[in-house]
C-alpha cells in the first residue's frame, strides 16, 4: 500500500485523469485502483446489474503488470500511456479474447470470441484493465436495458428506473462507480441518452472516427462506438485512446484524429456561435428537462457565447427514418446468428431435422421479442416492392437531415438541445409501448443518421423529480474537438453552481432499496 | 429421375430459333479473398483458408481486395466494357449454410463493368458477336458435401458437411445480353464463347482458368421461339456446366428438350436445371422465377468503389493483346497454312513458338521442333510442352548445328534428350556423346573399304552402272559409324574410290 493511503470509496469516485495523475506520480498502485473498482462491483452490482460478467483476474494482472513496470522506472515506465493502469468496463457487444461476449442475447450465450475488436485491441495496448462487460438491451436494440436477456440494468440514482439504454449497462457502471470508464455503443443514441439520464457523460464520436471493427453490428451505417464517462476530459482522454484509423473498418476515416484532450482543456467559448435547434425542445420535453436546458444556455450565455436559434425542419421525419433504416440493417447483420458456426442451437422438438427447421428453431429460441420485432420489421422493408416506399425514402430522408444539419452548422459551430425528452422512467413503464420507447431517442437519432458526432454531460437534476437531465452537443462531422471544448466549459460552469459534480448528489448504494425490496419488507 | 422427351437437333432446328445467355463466373486468383485476409488458395485441409470474416463472426467487417477490384477492371476492359466510376456492393440475402452471414456481398445494380462485347470465332472462321450486359463483383459461397445419400444432392442425404476455405473467395460473373441469330450453330456459339471468356481471364492473368476446379463456371440459359417470332419463349438455366465439351452438349440438349415441350402444347417450366455428364442430360432442379426475393440494399460495411478514369487507363495499359488478335497477328507473322496454325494452337505451344522464333530460329524450324520433336516427348511424359523444360535457345542452338552440318537430325533428336536428361548444353553434350558428324575422310575411307570388301557383288554392281545399289554400303558405313557420318560424303567418297561418275 502507498503512504498515502487514500481509501477506496474515494478512489472509486476519482476521474479517469485523476487516476491517471495519482498513478503516475505513483501515489496509488494500479492494483489499489483496480481493486478498489472490483470491490465496488462486489458491493453493489448485486443491486445494479451492470455488469454480466466480471474479468477479476486478468485486470489484476494487467494491472499489476502496469505497476511493475511503473516501479521499474527507465523508459518502458516513461512511455507507458496516460490511461494506463486505469480501469474500464467494456459493453457486451463489444468482442473480448478471454471474456464471454453476449450481445445481452441468449443466442451468445457462453460466446467466446476467437479475437478482440479493434478498441479493445487499444485498451490493451494502452495496458487498462478491463473490468469485464457491461448489460444491453439485446443487440443494442432498445432505450432502457430491459430488453437483455440477463436481466433490466437499474439506475443508480433510483432503482425502480430504467438506466436508459441500450448501454444502460456501462452508463451505470461509471455512474455507480464501479468503473471510471467503460466503452459504449451509439446506433440511435445508445451511449447518449443512457449518459443523460444516468448523470454521466457519453460522446457519439463522428462516424468512421473510432474503428467498428468487432462491435457486433446492429446497424452497420449508424453504429458507433464512443466513450462513457464521469467529466468531458475523461471522455477525451477515452476517445484519444480508442479513435483513428483502422484499416479493418472499410467505413473508417484515414483522418488523424484531432488533439481532443486539448480541446477539453481549451476553458473558453467566448465568440462561438452556439445554435439551439428549435425542433428538439419545447412540446414534448419535461417541464424539468427544458428548465435545465435553458440553465445551460444562460451559463453559456454568460460566459461569452453567442446563441443562436436554427431550425431542422426535416428532424421530425428522423424518427420514421430511423426505425426503417436500423431494422433493415439489423435483419441482415444478425441473418448470422444460425446456430451453424457458432453460439445456441435449438433442435426443432418434432419433424424433420433440416437445416432451416433448426436456423428457424434456434433464432426462435435464442431471440427475445424486440429482436424479433425489429427483425420482421426490416425485413418487410427491403422486400420487393417496398423497398423503394420504405428503405428508399428512408435513404431520402437521411439525406435531407444531412442537409439540414450543414444549414445548421452554416449558421452555428455547435448545435445544443436536451439529449432526453424526459428524465428516467419506471422500469416496466414503456415496455408494452414500443413507439413510446422509440420516442426516447428523437433527439439523439438525427446526429446518427447524418454521422456527426454528439456528446451528452449532466445537466443537473429535473425540479419535478430529482432525477438527472442531459445536456447534448452537436457538432459537424470530423469537428469533434469542439463537443470537447463546449463541453468542458459548460460542465465546469455548472460543476461551479453545484459546489460539485452531479454525482456527488447521487443517493448511497449501499442504503437503496428496490421497491420490491421495501415492499417484500 | 424421370427421363424428358427430346426432339432430334435438326427438327428442332426446323421449328424453333434459340436464344442463349450465360453466366460465367471466374474465380479470380488473388493471394488472398475479396473481403477478408485469408489465403485464397484451392485444395488445402477443409476449413485452414478462413478467419473470423469467412467465418462470418460476430463483430467482423469486410475490406475489399484491391487486386480484385483491378482484376475486375481488367476483365471489363478485355470484354469492351464501360468501366463504372463508382460502384457499390450490396448484399444478397438468403438462409443458407454455405454463406456463412447468410448474405452473399455482391453487386446488384452498380456493377463495376457493363455494356461490353466479345467476338467470338467459330471454328469456320466465322466471327460471332457476344453482347456482354455486365460483369460484377461478388464471393464464392462455401462447398456443401452432402453424405449418405444415393445422389449426393441434398436430398436423401443424412447430413452435410461444409468447407468454407472457398467462402469468400473473388468472383467476377459475367453476364451476357440474350444470344439471338446463333441458329443451328447455338451449341457451338456456346462452346466458343465460355472457351473465348476462358482464354480472355487466362490471358490477362487474374484466374488460373481451370474448368476442372471451378475457376470458370458455366450456367447457360436457352430459350426457344418459333422462326419469325420477336418474344422470347420462357428459358430454363443450367447450373454449373463446368467443362467446355459439356457446355455445348448441355446447350445442344436443352433446345432439342424445349423442342419437344414446346411440341406437345405445353410450356417450359422457368426453373434451373442440373447437367450429368453421364448422361448427357438435364434434370429439373428448383423452379426460379424473377420475382426471387433476395432483398438486396446497399452493403452499409464497405464504402463505394472508386474507379478513377486514370486508374482506369493505367490498367488498360497493363492489358495484354487479346488473343484473338494475337493468333491473327502470328499465324500471318509466321506463314504457317491454316492447318499447320490449327494444329500448334491445339498442342498449346503458341507461346513457345513464338519465343523460339523471337531467341533466333525461323518460323518453319520452330515448328519443326516443337510439333516434331518437343510436342510428342511431352506427351510421353504426360506434361505440357511448354512445362517440358526446354529452352527457345536450345531450340535454337541445336537447329544451328544441324545447319552448320555439325551434326545431322538424327543426332540433334540424341542431344535434346541429353539436354532434357540434364547432361549440359548442346555443346557439351555433342562432345560428350561423341557425336560430332565424321568429316575426316580417313576413318572414312577405311570404313568403305571394309564396306566394299564385305560386299564385293554389291561393289560389283555399281561399278557395273547400277547406282542405286550404293545404298547397302553407305548402310553399311554408316552402322560402322554409328551414324556419325556425312551420307552424303560417304556417297561421294564410295563413287570415287570405284570410279564412277554419275
Amino acid at each position: 500500500m502507498t503512504e498515502q493511503n487514500i481509501s477506496a470509496d474515494t478512489l472509486v469516485r476519482l476521474s479517469a485523469a485523476q487516476l491517471a495523475e495519482k498513478l503516475a506520480a505513483r501515489e496509488v498502485t494500479a492494483v489499489e485502483v483496480t481493486q478498489a473498482c472490483l470491490d465496488r462491483i462486489a458491493a453493489v452490482d448485486g443491486k445494479v446489474n451492470a455488469f454480466l460478467h466480471v474479468n477479476a483476474e486478468e485486470a489484476l494482472a494487467v494491472a499489476a503488470e502496469v505497476d511493475a513496470i511503473r516501479a521499474a522506472g527507465g523508459a518502458e515506465a516513461e512511455a507507458l500511456h496516460v490511461l494506463a493502469g486505469v480501469p474500464i468496463a467494456v459493453k457486451d457487444l463489444i468482442v473480448t479474447v478471454g471474456q464471454p461476449t453476449t450481445a445481452g442475447s441468449k443466442i451468445l450465450e457462453g460466446w467466446h470470441s476467437p479475437y478482440d475488436a479493434t478498441v479493445v485491441e487499444r485498451l490493451r495496448a494502452a495496458k487498462m484493465p478491463i473490468l469485464g462487460k457491461t448489460n444491453l438491451d439485446e443487440f443494442a436494440m432498445g432505450s432502457s436495458t430491459e430488453h437483455s436477456a440477463y436481466g433490466p440494468t437499474r439506475n443508480p440514482w433510483d432503482l425502480d428506473r430504467i438506466p436508459g439504454g441500450s448501454g444502460g449497462g456501462s452508463a451505470a457502471a461509471v455512474a455507480a462507480f464501479e468503473a471510471p470508464l467503460a466503452l459504449g455503443t451509439d446506433t440511435g443514441g445508445s451511449i447518449r441518452q443512457p449518459g443523460a439520464v444516468t448523470g454521466t457523460v457519453g460522446v457519439k464520436p463522428t462516424y468512421g472516427s473510432v474503428s467498428r471493427y468487432g462491435a457486433i453490428a446492429m446497424a452497420s451505417s449508424l453504429d458507433q462506438i464512443g466513450p462513457v464517462t464521469r467529466t468531458v476530459l475523461d471522455s477525451a482522454l477515452l476517445h484519444q485512446v480508442i479513435g483513428g484509423h483502422d484499416p479493418r473498418d472499410s467505413t473508417s476515416l484515414p483522418d488523424p484524429l484531432a488533439d481532443l484532450v486539448a480541446a477539453a482543456k481549451t476553458g473558453s467559448v467566448e465568440g462561438l456561435r452556439i445554435g439551439i435547434i428549435k425542433e428538439l425542445h419545447g412540446e414534448g420535453y419535461q417541464a424539468g428537462v427544458e428548465n435545465r436546458f435553458n440553465d445551460a444556455l444562460e451559463l453559456l450565455k454568460e460566459a461569452g457565447a453567442e446563441i443562436v436559434e436554427v431550425s431542422c425542419p426535416n428532424f421530425q421525419y428522423a424518427l420514421g427514418a430511423y426505425y426503417l433504416i436500423m431494422p433493415s440493417e439489423a435483419s441482415s447483420n444478425l441473418a448470422k446468428f444460425d446456430g451453424v458456426r457458432y453460439g445456441l442451437r435449438v433442435l426443432p422438438e418434432e419433424g424433420p431435422m433440416t437445416i432451416e427447421r433448426v436456423m428457424g428453431a434456434t433464432r426462435a429460441a435464442g431471440f427475445g421479442d424486440e429482436v424479433k420485432r425489429r427483425i420482421i420489421l426490416g425485413t418487410y422493408a427491403l422486400s420487393a416492392g417496398y423497398y423503394d416506399a420504405y428503405y428508399g425514402s428512408a435513404q431520402k430522408v437521411r439525406t435531407l437531415v444531412q442537409r439540414d444539419f450543414e444549414a445548421a452548422f452554416a449558421q452555428a459551430d455547435v448545435l445544443i438541445s436536451p439529449t432526453a425528452p424526459t428524465t428516467a422512467f419506471r422500469l416496466g413503464e414503456k415496455l408494452d409501448d414500443p413507439l413510446a420507447m422509440y420516442l426516447n431517442d428523437v433527439a439523439t437519432i438525427p446526429a446518427n443518421l447524418a454521422g456527426v458526432p454528439g456528446l451528452s454531460l449532466p445537466g443537473g437534476l429535473a425540479d419535478e423529480d430529482g432525477l438527472p437531465v442531459g445536456i447534448q452537443l452537436l457538432a459537424p462531422a470530423r469537428e469533434d474537438a469542439r463537443l470537447y471544448r463546449v463541453g468542458a466549459v459548460l460542465e465546469s460552469l455548472l460543476e461551479a453552481k453545484w459546489g460539485g459534480p452531479l454525482l456527488a448528489q447521487a443517493p448511497d448504494l449501499a442504503a437503496a432499496e428496490t421497491l420490491e425490496t421495501q415492499e417484500a419488507k | 429421375m424421370s427421363t424428358d422427351e427430346i426432339l432430334s437437333f435438326d427438327e428442332a432446328m426446323e421449328k424453333y430459333d434459340p436464344v442463349l445467355g450465360f453466366e460465367v463466373h471466374v474465380e479470380l486468383n488473388t493471394r488472398t479473398k475479396m473481403f477478408s485476409s485469408a489465403p485464397n488458395v484451392f485444395g488445402d485441409e477443409p476449413n485452414t483458408n478462413v478467419n473470423e470474416v469467412d467465418l462470418g463472426m460476430p463483430g467482423v467487417l469486410p475490406v475489399v481486395n484491391r487486386t480484385a477490384i483491378e482484376s475486375s477492371i481488367k476483365i471489363g476492359l478485355a470484354l469492351n466494357c464501360k468501366i463504372a466510376e463508382s460502384c457499390r456492393f450490396a448484399r444478397k440475402q438468403y438462409f443458407y449454410p454455405d454463406t456463412p452471414k447468410n448474405f452473399q456481398t455482391s453487386q446488384y445494380d452498380e456493377p463495376i463493368a457493363y455494356d461490353g462485347y466479345l467476338d467470338v470465332e467459330l471454328e469456320d472462321g466465322t466471327v460471332f458477336r457476344v453482347e456482354i450486359e455486365r460483369a460484377h463483383m461478388e464471393e464464392d459461397a462455401g462447398k456443401l458435401t452432402h453424405m449418405g445419400g444415393a445422389t449426393g444432392r441434398i436430398h436423401g442425404a443424412d447430413f452435410s458437411l461444409v468447407d468454407y476455405n472457398r467462402a469468400g473467395v473473388p468472383l467476377v460473373e459475367i453476364v451476357t445480353k440474350p444470344i439471338e441469330g446463333a441458329g443451328s450453330r447455338a451449341p457451338e456459339l456456346a462452346k466458343a464463347y465460355v472457351a473465348a471468356v476462358r482464354e480472355i481471364v487466362k490471358n490477362l492473368g487474374v484466374s488460373d482458368a481451370r474448368m476442372e476446379r471451378g475457376n470458370v463456371r458455366c450456367d447457360a440459359n436457352v430459350s426457344l421461339r418459333p422462326h419469325g417470332r420477336e418474344r422470347f419463349g420462357i428459358r430454363s438455366e443450367t447450373k454449373n456446366v463446368n467443362s467446355l465439351r459439356a457446355v455445348e452438349h448441355a446447350v445442344r440438349y436443352e433446345i432439342q428438350r424445349h423442342a419437344a415441350v414446346l411440341d406437345s402444347g405445353n410450356p417450359v417450366v422457368q426453373e434451373t436445371r442440373h447437367w450429368h455428364e453421364d448422361t448427357r442430360t438435364t434434370t429439373s432442379g428448383r423452379p426460379k422465377s424473377d420475382a426471387d426475393d433476395y432483398r438486396y440494399f446497399p452493403e452499409p460495411d464497405l464504402v463505394p468503389v472508386v474507379a478513377s478514369r486514370e486508374w482506369v487507363e493505367e490498367l488498360r495499359a497493363t492489358l495484354p493483346e487479346p488473343p484473338a488478335e494475337r493468333r491473327k497477328r502470328l499465324k500471318a507473322d509466321w506463314g504457317y497454312s491454316d492447318l499447320e496454325f490449327r494444329d500448334v494452337v491445339n498442342a498449346g505451344v503458341l507461346d513457345e513458338i513464338e519465343e523460339t522464333i523471337a531467341a533466333g530460329a525461323s518460323a518453319s524450324v520452330a515448328r519443326k521442333w516443337w510439333m516434331g520433336e518437343i510436342v510428342g516427348r511431352a506427351k510421353a511424359a504426360d506434361v505440357d510442352p511448354g512445362q517440358l523444360g526446354v529452352q527457345p535457345a536450345t531450340v535454337v542452338e541445336l537447329s544451328r548445328m544441324v545447319e552448320a552440318g555439325k551434326i545431322n537430325n538424327k543426332m540433334a533428336s540424341q542431344v535434346l534428350d541429353g539436354v532434357l536428361a540434364g547432361e549440359g548444353t548442346p555443346e557439351e553434350i555433342v562432345e560428350k556423346r561423341g557425336l560430332a558428324v565424321v568429316s575426316d575422310d580417313g576413318p572414312l575411307l577405311e570404313a568403305i573399304d571394309a564396306a566394299l570388301a564385305a560386299q564385293p557383288d554389291v561393289a560389283e554392281k555399281i561399278r557395273g552402272g547400277k547406282v542405286q545399289a550404293i545404298g547397302a554400303i553407305v548402310g553399311g558405313v554408316m552402322k560402322a559409324t554409328r551414324g556419325q557420318a556425312d551420307a552424303a560424303r560417304v556417297r561421294e567418297l564410295i563413287l570415287e574410290k570405284l570410279g564412277v561418275t554419275v
